[in-house]
């Protein structure tokens, strides 16, 4: 046995270590677990912003009490009858949807942040990795047409890995379908603020997140196109280890903004109190 | 190099024997008429029964063929007058994708188009139609003066993709392709997209939403391509062909889901075997459809773009 294996009664310590503490994925330092949570996800060592359940963003978004879910009953189909190498997607839908409670990969609705009436969209990398399936667009087109409908500023939340490939061409179509309803936005000059967490990448980052009035992203989100790999494989080189974080995108020209996790109400309330109605 | 499709290889044994027979013949004045006759026709009706069974990867296959028409040819065969605008004005002219005024028979139209090449000096200079935002940019550009100028777009799609480099990234790629999509929904003339071969994800659709999705009956369109696919959700890209069936990237998989609204059938052998009849399929399908759309008023054409996209996806409730 080499000297760095652990023993038994070491184990069980890491163990009732893991209860108490998290690991930060990005700094791997020790957090408190209830610090963790009371920060909702953002490591106070480093300021990661980690990945958040759509309800929880809601909470710390909206004034309490306020949401009222909109198509919340809308879950995937499996209209190409996929199968791949780890079988089927319905399967994989199911079991999904019962390990998260989420019916698709977002969730919307309307409330108010600071007595200011919203529709919002967040999306929740729980859920398939977030990705963009027809279940999705229809829920974003919904809450886009309810915004155009009732003269209401729209609120979307992106985390998303990029088109849900077991949808294949209905999947790409979506990025078409929600780009439609952000279109009627700008014709009827309703603000449309786009919050881009981490991360967003691929068909969501191509289509709705891409096109805000307003672009907002956290810090250090990864946000871009083609994934790190696929272009490092193109250009044959190394990539520079901030390439596609929000800041490089902020230094780029594509977002307006960078905002903490703990100010992003107060800030999107500030930015909606300047539409003039 | 002559491109050789595997399933083709029946085929290819008979045609060997027909040209052994053809210079028989000519050796021995005539004598046989017959068989050449017979085996001509074997070979016909053999070609037909498989380009009538084709599997989607095969399908892919011949999507991909290098000999296929490419955009300045198809340009050549069905407008005239063709003037080419170069430039996004604000970084490059993308030779990737490329665009301009034509005529197609007498109504002025806009082309933009992925600008695939057909030999290696020609896709290199075109990066192998796999556009940069520059490009995107370009094609938007166009596309607002089509608007302005009150003629219709015609798009015409064959990508593998939207470039993934470090230039098109730091350039804004998503932002380009996203910017499109938003645009093309409420751009105030008719808007008629040919998919000719390839259609590559985000790449594709970037120039492809429109009042009519046309497609070549052996092109294919796809979220991701098979061997991306195969990489991720089987994780060995040799998979390609499971995927390819998976993905129902064909254009009668994408007519019954609503996608595409028209399938244009190619001659037996595909596109490349007879390009002029090809171009000459497209260019009917176009007019065809544009003199439709012209009969619409502006706030029907955008409310019916509008719900075409709206009902596309399938879910529960």
């Amino acid at each position: 046995m080499a000297w760095f294996t652990k023993s038994k009664a070491d184990r069980d310590r890491s163990k009732s270590r893991q209860d108490l503490w998290i690991r930060c994925p990005r700094c791997r330092k020790h957090i408190f677990r209830e610090d963790w949570h009371n920060s909702h996800s953002v490591c106070p060592k480093c300021n990661y912003h980690g990945k958040l359940p759509a309800y929880e963003r809601i909470s710390i978004i909206l004034d309490s009490g306020t949401f009222k879910e909109l198509n919340g009953n809308i879950y995937p189909s499996d209209p190409l009858q996929f199968v791949d190498g780890k079988g089927r997607y319905c399967d994989k839908v199911r079991e999904t949807r019962k390990k998260t409670g989420l019916n698709e990969s977002v969730v919307t609705g309307t409330g108010k942040i600071n007595d200011l009436p919203v529709v919002i969209g967040v999306m929740d990398f729980r859920f398939l990795g977030g990705s963009l399936g027809s279940g999705t667009g229809e829920k974003i087109l919904a809450a886009a047409n309810h915004a155009y409908d009732h003269r209401i500023p729209l609120i979307i939340f992106s985390a998303s890995g990029g088109a849900r490939m077991h949808e294949g061409i209905l999947s790409l179509m979506q990025m078409a379908k929600t780009c439609a309803g952000i279109a009627r936005l700008n014709e009827r000059k309703i603000p449309y603020i786009s919050v881009l967490t981490d991360p967003t990448t691929g068909g969501v980052s191509a289509s709705y997140a891409m096109v805000g009035d307003v672009n907002i992203a956290e810090p250090g989100a990864l946000i871009g196109f083609a994934g790190r790999r696929v272009i490092e494989n193109t250009i044959r080189q190394k990539l520079p280890d901030n390439f596609q974080t929000a800041e490089y995108l902020l230094e780029r020209g594509f977002i307006d903004v960078i905002v903490q996790r703990s100010e992003m109400k107060n800030v999107i309330s500030k930015i909606l109190s300047t539409y003039n109605r | 190099m002559k491109v050789k499709l595997d399933f083709e290889a029946p085929i290819d044994e008979m045609e060997k024997m027909l040209q052994k027979l053809k210079g028989l013949q000519g050796e021995n004045d005539g004598e046989f008429n017959e068989q050449i006759v017979e085996l001509e026709e074997k070979v016909h009706r053999r070609r037909e029964e498989i380009y009538k069974n084709l599997s989607p990867w095969q399908t892919v296959k011949i999507a991909r063929h290098q000999e296929r028409p490419v955009l300045q040819e198809y340009i050549a065969m069905i407008f005239s007058d063709f003037i080419e605008l170069h430039g996004d004005r604000h970084f490059s002219d993308d030779r990737a994708l490329i665009g301009g005024f034509a005529r197609l028979g007498k109504q002025s139209v806009m082309i933009i188009g992925h600008n695939r090449g057909k030999n290696i000096q020609e896709n290199i200079e075109r990066n192998f139609a796999q556009a940069r935002p520059d490009g995107y940019r370009k094609a938007l550009r166009l596309m607002k003066l089509a608007e302005k100028y009150n003629i219709p777009i015609i798009s015409f799609i064959d990508t593998q993709g939207a470039y993934p480099g470090k230039d098109a990234e730091e350039r804004g790629q998503a932002e380009a392709i996203a910017r499109n999509l938003t645009e093309m929904a409420h751009i105030s003339v008719p808007i008629l997209c040919v998919v000719t071969g390839e259609g590559g994800s985000g790449g594709a659709i970037g120039i492809g939403v429109g009042d009519v999705i046309l497609m070549l009956s052996h092109a294919i369109y796809s979220v991701i391509s098979p061997e991306g696919c195969a990489g991720i959700l089987w994780r060995d890209r040799a998979y390609a062909e499971q995927a390819a069936d998976a993905l129902k990237l064909t254009a009668t998989s994408l007519k019954d889901l609503g996608v595409v609204d028209e399938v244009i059938e190619e001659p037996i052998g595909g596109a490349h075997k007879d390009p002029d009849a090809a171009a000459a399929a497209i260019k009917k399908a176009l007019q065809k459809n544009l003199k439709r759309l012209k009969g619409y008023s502006l706030n029907k054409l955008l409310n019916k773009r509008f719900e075409k996209y709206s009902k596309i996806g399938m879910f529960n409730r």
